[in-house]
């Protein structure tokens, strides 16, 4: 045997490598059995669908039989020519941009308001943050009774004496996407004020005052202090908000199917509509891989020029 | 905790410094907020419990009114027919096993994440968070098939190892930098004792990380309670339907019976609002930290 004959000095480097030797292929037994799962779990029902869906988007499918008809990239082609889905695209635009325009600065006004000792905060805190824990589904149908035409929105408006602005909320084509914008506020606006308010409970008071000292009026310390420090919770919130934005679907399947006549369609509610309702799976599948691109294209621009002050990279580093 | 003997110095100087960061019109602007925030934010929930004790004749009538006379039935119905009571079940079973599977691997891969180094880390934890950036709809015509392949629909796993699957982003993205910033000390203390990094890992890590696994437990948990559009794909049988997904099907069931929809509505805001107010601290600790960091 050769390791008869060899020397001392060898057999006991021979002896510390197999030692090594063991050591690693035990580390990588943990390293297996501890990543192993969740990779499996993760690379199954998230990773793999995706994969699965751009195949699906090059063909004409029902979902039924064997896959067969190659058509390229005829279903992005069909799907840009769509009316609908354009007209869905501009709808998840047009709630992301609202949502900075109007729920925003409503927001942060909120919660500097509400940025001082109060009575009773814990009681407030739990009230205005109430409607985001609701699950989408219920707040749907919530929203949807109290929306019905001579409902109970409509009879209160009357009782107050703003009758003229009952509107057949669901119904009009020209309101129904300002009505889901509603209620999409209501239930998230208070999400953005408690996050804000955390930001706000993050900036020493003595700032404030060091600007009061300074001349600065409460407006400007406000202004040109509060609300640069304020700026990488304002930057999470956008970012948060538009992703949202992007992919809502609950509330408007539940309240109206993206209806009447598409004029409340968002792409998620598109997608779902052809590939469950009209079993176009292919098609589907290219509308839901030109969602997820958008949102991945945005989601990487965003961490890269917006957001790469303040956490160097959310999506590289963790968001933690 | 204050008693009142402690209390009485610190008053008054309490009352200086709000007088001091507050005017007059910054007072009254505060007030206005408040009673419009609770107003918004109140009535609408207040209107439904209130309304399912009426009839959907006086709803009729008048859509906004007191109950008159109180009618009990609705709830009555409601809660001695099986279906609110199996709807509940039903999504507690899936939110308990997506949270399990959810949390129980993701600590496993987060310890795995930031106390091994190898090539490839930082990889796998960057696939790990692309969960954070799409929707589940996305993946669910695909998923759909693949679940119908497998013989998951109708099942109460087909919802929940997806939405397991798709928390394990947060998951990660929360657990990881928590256990990497437990001291490097007590790692090296327990090698130098003999212990195995899995023991580590079981006996010393998982106990310090206690804070941060409820906070992920509780948004798996409340995720999958919320979740209405998995529900919606994989379930055909109504005595498997969760709770957000039996909501929207009775509206549109007994869309004649307003008041019972409302009763119906009303008692499945229950548990989301109950379960809030026990774990406020947390999930609103755990939603505003996990993402502002």
């Amino acid at each position: 045997m050769s390791a008869d004959l060899a020397s001392r000095p060898a057999r006991r480097a021979t002896v510390r490598r197999a030692a090594r030797h063991r050591l690693l292929a035990r580390r990588r037994l943990e390293l297996a059995l501890l990543l192993g799962p969740a990779l499996l779990l993760f690379g199954a029902f998230v990773l793999a669908p995706i994969g699965i869906a751009a195949y699906y988007s090059l063909h004409e499918w029902s979902g039924f039989g064997p896959i067969s008809d190659f058509v390229g990239f005829d279903n992005y082609r069909r799907a840009f020519e769509d009316d609908v889905f354009r007209g869905a695209i501009s709808h998840n635009l047009i709630i992301a941009g609202l949502s900075l325009l109007i729920q925003l600065p409503l927001a942060i006004a909120l919660a500097l308001l509400l940025n001082r000792r109060l009575r009773g905060q814990g009681a407030l805190r739990l009230i205005v943050f109430a409607p985001y824990v609701l699950s989408e589904a219920i707040t749907a149908v919530l929203w949807l009774l109290l929306l019905q035409p001579d409902g109970a929105v409509d009879q209160t408006l009357q009782a107050v004496g703003l009758g003229g602005l009952v509107q057949p909320w669901l119904a009009d084509r020209d309101i129904v996407l300002y009505t889901m914008f509603a209620v999409v506020t209501w239930k998230y606006i208070g999400f953005g004020i408690i996050l804000l308010l955390a930001g706000l409970q993050g900036i020493p008071s003595e700032l404030r005052d060091a600007a009061a000292i300074d001349g600065a009026s409460p407006w400007q310390a406000t202004r040109y202090v509060i609300l640069p420090l304020l700026g990488p919770t304002i930057r999470i919130w956008i970012f948060l908000s538009i992703i949202g934005s992007l992919q809502l679907f609950d509330i408007v399947w539940i309240m109206t199917g993206g209806g009447p006549a598409g004029s409340s369609a968002t792409m998620a509610t598109y997608l779902i509509d052809r590939g469950f309702r009209r079993y176009q799976f292919g098609y589907g599948s290219a509308v839901a891989v030109i969602l997820f691109l958008i949102c991945f294209v945005f989601a990487l621009l965003y961490q890269r020029y917006a957001l790469r002050r303040d956490t160097r990279g959310a999506l590289a580093q963790g968001v933690g | 905790m204050a008693t009142v003997a402690q209390r009485r110095p610190v008053r008054p100087r309490r009352w200086r410094m709000r007088r001091r960061d507050g005017s007059v019109l910054g007072g009254v602007l505060t007030w206005m907020a408040v009673v419009v925030i609770v107003v918004v934010t109140v009535v609408p929930l207040l209107y439904v419990v209130l309304s399912g004790f009426r009839s959907t004749g006086q709803l009729n009538t008048d859509p906004v009114a007191l109950p008159d006379p109180w009618v009990w039935s609705n709830y009555r119905d409601i809660l001695t027919s099986g279906d609110y009571w199996r709807f509940l079940l039903n999504s507690t079973v899936i939110a308990v096993i997506a949270t399990a599977l959810a949390v129980g691997l993701g600590a496993m891969a987060a310890f795995a994440l930031s106390h091994y180094a190898f090539k490839g880390r930082e990889l796998i934890y960057g696939v790990f968070t692309i969960g954070l950036l799409f929707p589940l709809g996305v993946a669910s015509l695909p998923l759909y098939l693949v679940l119908r392949d497998i013989g998951l629909l109708e099942s109460p796993l087909g919802v929940a190892i997806p939405e397991a699957a798709f928390s394990l982003s947060i998951t990660i993205v929360i657990l990881r930098p928590f256990m990497r910033a437990i001291p490097q000390e007590l790692f090296d203390a327990a090698m130098l004792d003999g212990a195995s990094r899995l023991a580590y890992f079981w006996r010393i890590l998982l106990p310090l990380s206690a804070p941060a696994l409820s906070t992920v437990a509780i948004l798996a948990f409340v995720t999958s309670w919320n979740f209405y559009l998995l529900p919606l794909l994989v379930f055909n049988e109504t005595s498997h339907f969760t709770l957000p997904l039996g909501v929207a099907t009775f509206q549109s069931q007994y869309s004649q019976d307003t008041a019972r929809i409302l009763a119906f509505t009303a008692l499945s805001m229950i548990p989301s609002l109950a379960f809030f107010v026990f774990a406020q601290r947390r999930i609103v600790g755990g939603l505003t930290g996990a993402i502002k960091g």
